[in-house]
């Protein structure tokens, strides 16, 4: 039986190459973000390739009040849900306007957050289901350069985890995943200067999760350099890290 | 950040930018002052798709939009390479009905250098099965242009070098096949007579390409391997090819990883020319089935190979010659390439056949291709080769050019005056712009 996908945040490079991912695998992928008329060549462009059925859903992340009529607006609850939900605006002005830090926090954590819920719910009474929450790096510690952003990401790992712990104790049949990208080339880091040995093609992103969902994977590093990364910076102590720029 | 075309010459600080659709482009583009060019894959040689200020890296725009498997048209953005449509279509019996000798070309790109492959004496250039464009003018507006509708700026967009507007969407037909394999003949040729005399008999074949090896002079100037090759028909394949007949197999990719010293490829070809000649004079008239990737594509199974020239890069030289003189303009041309000692030891040979088009490259005559590692001596060399072609009535592929001059340009192509004429009145000739352009007085 044709198996579902749920992308949320369809319109990210990430949505978009995990969409492409699972539908070459046959999958009938649901595309959702704001004003999802506007990905209509992104159907035609997924339909086109791989022949699966695409359909176009409206969801407002920052509207939790609005969550589960989305999720019961869906045709089918999907087998597997992306959600690639994420804002990061400038550290700066995280730092000075209120507003912009809670716009970071609640499009990060909150609204993924609640929309994972709903659906974490759904399934569990199906008892079956995958949710994939991409989170980041920038939340295994906090930096002067992004904590803000951090934070948010930080909080929906916990989430993440939690509610992978929660789903498993019960043997439910969900499975949570966590996936910390690296740096991504990506429209959110257009015009950053990268290192091109850590950081990945959307496309990548794409073929790591479908294999970790397929694999049943925990917690996984796009490219696997960021693990021993993120170890090392893990473990600088806190009077040392206070000091440095990285 | 520091960009080039495939011949890594010449490399240029450029503000790249990346469009992620449609409307980010027609956004992005409209906020742009002054001048700008497309950029598709950069596997044109030279400077066609550099601009200091504005280059626009057209590769976001990769969706396929619709297939119409009755008449083989598909509508897709600019971005998409033939090797995304191979992918796509060829499972579903269907081939690009013109392909260059790489399939990571941009659509785009392929309609702006109206680019040719080995079927160009049988079906012509890649603009003959564009059905119509989706064009950015130098106004702003989006046109569609076809045939019938727009159909000047249709006809000056093929072979128009992205000098007309961004092209940002095509209507293409592919062409139907019953397996990704190629029946291959391979012809040894004693010398430019016979090689020529190979290529005028295969004129009803659908590929037809030859191999010179430039090291043979005196009598043997032209010695060639002429390969004419036909999609074979399900019944004709072995059981080893029938159990994949769509060449769905993945091989593997052998990438260059550094900058070789430039030397290196040509004692490795000229190996595989001798090897393959003799083999072939033993046992007339060789051939074989073999998969459309090694047919097509044999260099892409080296992805950046283009590094073999090393740092300073290399550029290619591409003429076509008109057919009453291709002989005799040939074989001046190989006497010259010769004894300069300089070129690549193999340079392709194509013939091709009369094409009705604004300012696209083929003429019906013959074309040579070869590839020049990029030295202090190589523009000298260059302009003693278009002087040769342009006596005899040449002219030059501005997919691959880097070193003509505007003077050489107007000798070799009466047209040019026209597409400047073109672009003035439309407004493309402050607008569209790139290095080539601007070294070519476009």
């Amino acid at each position: 039986m044709t198996q579902t996908l749920l992308v949320i945040g369809a319109r990210s490079d990430m949505g978009i190459a995990v969409a492409r991912t699972f539908a070459a695998k046959g999958y009938a992928v649901q595309l959702a973000a704001r004003d999802s008329a506007s990905l209509a060549d992104n159907r035609q462009d997924l339909i086109t390739r791989h022949g699966v059925a695409v359909s176009l859903h409206d969801v407002d992340a920052l509207d939790l009040d609005s969550h589960e009529a989305f999720v019961t607006s869906l045709p089918v609850l999907p087998d597997v849900v992306v959600c690639a939900v994420g804002y990061m605006g400038e550290q700066r002005r995280n730092e000075t306007s209120l507003d912009e830090m809670a716009k970071v926090m609640r499009s990060n954590f909150e609204g993924p957050a609640g929309l994972l819920s709903v659906l974490a719910n759904r399934m569990e009474k199906r008892r079956s289901g995958t949710l994939v929450g991409i989170s980041s790096v920038a939340g295994e510690r906090g930096r002067a350069a992004n904590y803000v952003y951090g934070a948010a990401k930080a909080g929906l790992t916990a989430f993440l985890s939690g509610l992978r712990n929660r789903l498993a104790k019960d043997k439910s049949g969900v499975h949570v995943v966590t996936v910390l990208p690296g740096f991504v080339y990506t429209q959110m880091t257009r015009g950053m200067d990268l290192p091109a040995k850590l950081t990945a093609q959307p496309a990548e992103v794409g073929e790591a999760i479908l294999k970790a969902v397929e694999k049943k994977r925990d917690v996984v590093y796009v490219r696997p350099v960021w693990q021993g990364i993120m170890l090392a910076i893990r473990n600088i102590p806190e009077f040392q890290f206070k000091k440095m720029s990285i | 950040m520091k960009i080039s075309g495939w011949g890594r010459f010449p490399q240029v600080e450029c503000v790249l930018t990346r469009p992620r659709d449609r409307q980010d482009a027609e956004a992005h583009i409209a906020g742009v002052d002054g001048d700008l060019i497309a950029r598709g894959n950069g596997r044109a040689y030279g400077d066609s798709a550099l601009n200091r200020d504005a280059t626009v890296d057209m590769r976001g725009l990769d969706r396929i939009l619709a297939f119409d498997p009755q008449t083989g048209q598909v509508v897709a953005e600019a971005g998409v390479m033939l090797a995304d449509l191979i992918d796509v279509f060829l499972p579903r019996g269907w081939f690009p009905a013109v392909t260059p000798g790489t399939k990571f070309v941009t659509i785009g790109g392929a309609v702006a250098s109206d680019v040719h492959g080995k079927n160009h004496h049988k079906h012509g250039s890649f603009g003959a099965f564009v059905d119509w464009i989706d064009i950015l003018g130098a106004d702003g507006e989006v046109r569609r242009a076809s045939r019938a509708d727009n159909s000047e700026l249709f006809a000056w967009t093929l072979g128009g070098m992205g000098l007309t507007g961004v092209i940002l969407r095509a209507a293409l037909r592919l062409a139907p096949v019953e397996t990704g394999w190629i029946r291959q003949r391979t012809t040894p040729a004693a010398n430019l007579t016979a090689a020529m005399d190979v290529f005028e008999q295969a004129q009803d074949a659908t590929y037809s390409v030859g191999w010179i090896d430039c090291l043979a002079t005196g009598a043997d100037t032209g010695r060639s391997l002429v390969m004419v090759g036909e999609h074979a028909s399900l019944d004709e394949l072995g059981a080893k090819e029938r159990a994949d007949p769509w060449v769905q197999k993945a091989k593997s990719k052998k990438a260059v990883p550094i900058d070789l010293p430039s030397f290196a490829l040509n004692p490795l070809s000229v190996r595989t020319f001798n090897k393959l000649y003799y083999a072939n004079g033993k046992r007339q008239a060789g051939s074989s089935l073999i998969d459309y990737d090694s047919y097509f594509y044999p260099l892409d199974a080296i992805l950046e190979w283009n590094r073999i020239y090393g740092r300073k890069g290399f550029a290619q030289f591409q003429c076509v010659i008109p057919l009453d003189a291709s002989y005799a303009g040939l074989q001046v041309l190989l006497g010259a390439i010769s004894r300069s000692g300089q070129g690549s030891f193999l340079a392709v040979l194509k013939r091709m056949a009369a094409q009705d088009s604004r300012f696209s490259f083929p003429m019906e005559g013959y074309t040579l291709a070869l590839d020049f590692p990029m030295r202090a001596e190589t523009p000298a060399l260059f302009a003693e080769l278009e002087a040769i072609a342009i006596d005899h009535g040449g002219r030059f592929y501005l997919a691959k050019d880097s070193l003509l001059t505007p003077e050489r340009l107007r000798q070799s192509d009466p047209r040019t005056e026209a597409f400047i004429q073109m672009r003035k009145d439309n407004g493309a000739n402050l607008r569209f712009r790139s290095l080539q352009s601007e070294r070519l007085a476009l």
